[in-house]
């Protein structure tokens, strides 16, 4: 942990998925840095496959999704900041971990 | 029909989802189009859509004044666009998109003035205006989708089609060359030129702010993928084979001249904002020259 991550808020984000909009192209799936979204089984009313939220999910609020997909079915509402935990920062120190190998 | 218009203010901080009851629908950039057209025409994957998402966001994020910023389009897949937007926007006929939007412009130089184009309309059948338009460096700003072919008619070879792509009209291989836009653009006189392929979206909205902003005649180039006529004769996969092979392929570039910047079948991509000049615009000119010149005293004749 941070030393002063008493004093850090982070806000996550809450996908909001517009099913009935969805043309199955799967660029937010993709391109979600976070690997937030899968393909559901279930068609939509068009016959494509929208994407859901995984549960284990933790979306970052980075609203990429938002701006890739075609079909305006998608998009990202802030949920209120909250401290950061022990369980966020595990990816960050693993990812610095690895930079020092490589130097 | 009554075209209704909405104010954009900038968005609270924090968006919640009561706002959204009071907007035109379930999605919170549904009130930059109009009611009821969504969804639109495109195929599934078509990069038009996205190009369209990086419009709205750019007039979110750039403040524009929707009563003050008026979209032109042409004809073609991405033509449909203007009739999208919730602001006064026209379909113009065929390549005749630049024509339309200089007028307006001259009309009332008080207004945003932006053509969404395709490849097709710009360049075929509206290159000349092209040219001219930014020869003269009229104060409009150009958003060009590049598909590498005509994608409403059926994917016909057109100015950007790289050589030996194929087409419905070239079924063993494009053999003409293509046109760089962004060389085009840069030597016919524009003051900002931009490229960004569809997978660029937040770099797309940014180089539209400027665009609108900045007084001349600026050009953005999308590179955006058609997978129902371009992607699926040239075997290039689905939207998504497409959107990664620019992902795998774009090569960020500032230094690079805009004469080497030229697009292959499959290849590298050079993306980035290659012009960012100042230039009197037309009007500057023509006050200074023109109407200085009418309104100077004349000289009298000697008897
Ligand atoms: C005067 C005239 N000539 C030809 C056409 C047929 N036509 C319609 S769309 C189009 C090409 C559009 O291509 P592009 O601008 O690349 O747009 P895309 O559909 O690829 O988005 C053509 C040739 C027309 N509508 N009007
Ligand atoms: S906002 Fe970012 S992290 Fe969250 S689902 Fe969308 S792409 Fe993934
Ligand atoms: S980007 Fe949009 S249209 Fe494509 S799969 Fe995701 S929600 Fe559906
Ligand atoms: S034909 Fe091509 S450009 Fe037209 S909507 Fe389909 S994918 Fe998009």
């Amino acid at each position: 942990m941070p030393l002063d991550a008493g004093r850090r808020e982070i806000v996550l984000g809450k996908v909001n998925i517009i099913s009935h909009r969805c043309k199955g192209c799967r660029y937010c799936i993709e391109f979600c840095p976070s690997n937030t979204l899968a393909e559901s089984e279930d068609f939509n009313e068009k016959g494509y496959h929208p994407p859901y939220v995984k549960s284990d999910a933790k979306c970052v609020n980075c609203n990429y999704c938002e701006t890739i997909c075609p079909e305006f079915a998608i998009f990202v509402t802030e949920l209120e900041p909250r401290n950061l935990l022990s369980e966020d920062v595990v990816k960050t120190q693993s990812r610095a971990r690895r930079r020092t190998r490589r130097e | 029909m009554k075209i209704r218009f909405i104010d954009a203010e900038a968005p609270p901080a924090s968006r919640i989802l009561e706002n959204l009851a009071a907007g035109h629908g379930d999605h919170p950039l549904d009130r930059y189009l109009k009611k009821g057209r969504i969804p639109h025409i495109w195929c599934s994957g078509c990069g038009n859509g996205i190009l369209l998402t990086a419009f709205v966001k750019a007039m979110e994020k750039g403040n524009f004044d929707t009563k003050k910023t008026v979209v032109v389009s042409g004809i073609g897949c991405i033509g449909r666009a203007a009739g999208y937007l919730d602001l006064d926007t026209y379909h113009t006929t065929h390549g005749r998109a630049i024509p339309f939007a200089t007028g307006l412009k001259l009309a009332n130089p008080k207004l945003n003035v932006v053509v969404i184009s395709g490849d097709g309309d710009l360049f075929a059948i509206g290159g000349n205006h092209f040219i001219h338009a930014a020869r003269r460096n009229v104060d409009i700003t150009l958003i060009c989708s590049n598909n590498f072919n005509y994608g409403m008619t059926g994917g016909q070879g057109g100015p950007t089609t790289p050589l030996e792509s194929k087409t419905t009209t070239t079924p063993y291989g494009c053999s003409e060359h293509p046109f760089n836009l962004v060389y085009l653009a840069k030597a016919s006189g524009a003051v900002y030129v931009a490229r960004w392929t569809a997978l660029h979206t937040h770099e797309l909205r940014d180089s539209i702010i400027h665009s609108v902003n900045k007084p001349g005649f600026c050009f953005v180039e999308a590179i955006t993928p058609c997978p129902t006529a371009h992607g699926r004769r040239n075997k290039l996969g689905d939207g998504l084979s497409m959107m990664k092979s620019y992902r795998d392929n774009s090569v960020l570039t500032t230094e690079l001249d805009p004469e080497d910047t030229a697009i292959g079948l499959k290849g590298k991509i050079a993306v980035g904002e290659f012009v960012n000049i100042d230039k009197p615009t037309f009007m500057d000119m023509y006050d200074e020259c023109a109407i200085c010149r009418a309104n100077a005293p004349k000289k009298s004749k000697k008897s």
